[in-house]
């Protein structure tokens, strides 16, 4: 599909990404100088507590940040530099090549359209040429291939018919429909029950399985990265604590952050204790 | 525990249904949230309460509280009937009974100071502030692990961790027998929610009270929870002490939401806690070198 693909380097490589906001008081860094790399295929995990800066990271990538915020550093994605395409290029790669979901599909939708209307005119968008009826039938297809039964007469169906998970899985078709290289998904799961939440995250391990994508997986939640991801990314305030393989993180965490936050997960299946918390009630004052 | 005795709180067949729809002559369809609900808290002990959204655990919570009345059943608290509580008899249960909620900004008035709301349900109730009100709320924080010269602060200018200690203070003031904790645990991020656990139970073995304790996520429950009733399209379809249910559920749905608990795998953890020890020794080894 791309022209410079198979630069045999990795799929997207991140260096030095700041991102701040000018404020009266100087410009506040809300990322700061991350480095990190997806490889081809490789599913990555940026975890992080809330003010981490883990979604600002992922908003930079899309360039998609508020407005007002300045980007420096480089985002490589297959060889081509992100930061250096004008608006217009960047809409090209933007929902085509690199696709996003958010914590909150009702709001990624827009109420008045049927689903079907939604998939088909953002494949519209990306495809030049390609006929409503064309559209239609890709929509059906994606919304099939996200297991959403009797695709044919639900894509007629607005999003307020949908449930949370089914929302979920629209966005994901509306994704697919475009046959992405990468998917950022930023804390997909984290509104929807947990049995919702396991079949979300096996329909994304079933389309990494089928299409090759590269998967980057912004969470809090360090059991759902332990399951679904390869390479773990823990940031805090904005900086990079650490990076490694997934069972590295997990077996040997180098560092005191990361350390804590693995003790303070709550375990189904290991030990009840004093969760070990290294700011104490008191520290928390 | 008193094993035997009258449960501090019995709830039998409680159902509640709310009207859908409406109708021309508002004769609407109804919804049954919560269908035939019987449930016990005893003294001192967890019962936790789980179950996806829409599952009526949250409408439970709210009829045991008295801020929604049932459709039918009945609810005793320390053998006494509460449904029909009115006026000052619903005061004084009020006052037994208090609940911590999932949000703790939205609970709590931006507008007042945080000695203002912590006395309010006193206040509320007509009684004595014990030594002050200052004292009073000084001593309340120290307890939850605030500072207690923060009692003239806004909710705003404390983090979610702390605004939900403020919230526990207020549930404490009045010394309630039982607190109903509605996903108070929640919203929080993984190392302040640990730190509220912990401070949870730390004050009901002080206490001695008892929780009900509402949760969807089940690896917090499996913390904090003694015995636990899952439910699912409202109703209760197993109940059962905390290790029975996690490590032997009865029920088939309780499989499936047991199952479906994403977990870092515990040979993970395992070699985890080896390296760290590993760590330790190697550290005190320089150290006493």
């Amino acid at each position: 599909m791309s022209t410079t693909s198979d630069t045999g380097g990795p799929l997207l490589r991140v260096r030095g990404l700041t991102v701040g906001f000018p404020t009266a008081a100087g410009s506040v860094e809300v990322v700061k100088s991350l480095d990190f790399e997806l490889a081809r295929g490789g599913a990555l995990g940026i975890v992080g507590e809330s003010g981490s800066g883990k979604s600002m990271t992922s908003l930079a990538i899309m360039g998609l940040l508020p407005k007002g915020a300045r980007r420096t550093g480089s985002i490589e994605f297959d060889g081509t530099e992100l930061t250096a395409l004008r608006e217009r290029a960047m809409r090209a790669v933007r929902g085509d090549r690199i696709a996003m979901i958010f914590q909150d599909p009702l709001s990624s939708l827009n109420p008045y359209y049927t689903v079907g209307t939604q998939i088909a005119e953002a494949y519209r968008s990306h495809r030049k040429g390609v006929t409503r009826r064309q559209a239609r039938a890709v929509a059906i297809e994606a919304m099939e291939r996200v297991h959403i039964h009797d695709a044919a007469r639900r894509v007629d169906h607005y999003p307020h018919q949908f449930s949370g998970g089914m929302r979920q899985r629209v966005m994901i078709a509306m994704m697919l429909s475009m046959e992405p290289e990468l998917l950022i998904a930023d804390e997909p799961t984290t509104a929807l029950d947990v049995t919702v939440q396991a079949q979300i995250l096996d329909l994304l391990a079933e389309i990494r399985a089928d299409t090759g994508a590269g998967l980057i997986l912004i969470t809090h939640d360090l059991a759902v990265v332990s399951e679904v991801t390869d390479h773990i990314v823990v940031m805090r305030e904005g900086e990079l604590v650490e990076q490694g393989p997934v069972e590295r993180i997990f077996t040997d965490p180098r560092e005191a952050y990361t350390r804590m936050l693995l003790d303070a997960v709550p375990r189904i299946d290991d030990e009840i204790g004093l969760l070990k918390t290294t700011a104490s009630a008191e520290e928390d004052r | 525990m008193s094993d035997g005795s009258e449960p501090l709180l019995r709830a039998t067949h409680l159902v509640k249904e709310f009207a859908v729809g409406g109708g021309l002559l508002g004769r609407g369809r109804r919804f049954t949230a919560v269908d035939d609900v019987s449930l016990e808290v005893r003294t001192g002990e967890t019962l936790a309460l789980v179950g996806e959204s829409g599952s009526g655990k949250s409408t439970t919570a709210r009829l045991i509280a008295r801020l929604l009345d049932v459709t039918a059943g009945d609810i005793e608290f320390a053998g006494r009937p509460v449904h029909a509580l009115t006026g000052k008899a619903l005061h004084a249960y009020r006052g037994e009974v208090q609940v911590v909620f999932q949000d703790p900004y939205s609970s709590l008035n931006p507008k007042h100071t945080v000695e203002r709301i912590v006395t309010a349900p006193l206040v509320y109730q007509k009684r004595p502030i014990p030594g002050g009100a200052r004292a009073f709320t000084g001593a309340l924080m120290e307890r939850v692990g605030l500072n207690p010269d923060h009692s003239a602060r806004f909710p705003a200018q404390f983090s979610g961790g702390q605004a939900q200690r403020i919230g526990i203070a207020r549930a404490l003031a009045v010394s309630p027998k039982l607190i109903i904790a509605d996903e108070a645990v929640s919203a929080l991020d993984v190392s302040v929610q640990a730190q509220v656990i912990n401070l949870l139970r730390r004050l009901q073995e002080e206490e001695g009270f008892s929780y009900l304790f509402i949760a969807h996520d089940l690896a917090v429950v499996r913390q904090i929870a003694t015995r636990v009733a899952v439910m699912n399209g409202g109703r209760i379809v197993e109940t059962g002490d905390r290790d029975q249910v996690f490590d032997s559920p009865r029920d088939e749905y309780t499989r499936k939401l047991l199952a479906a608990v994403p977990r870092i795998r515990p040979e993970w953890d395992a070699e985890r806690r080896r390296n760290e020890q590993a760590r330790k020794d190697r550290e005190r080894e320089e150290a006493g070198r």
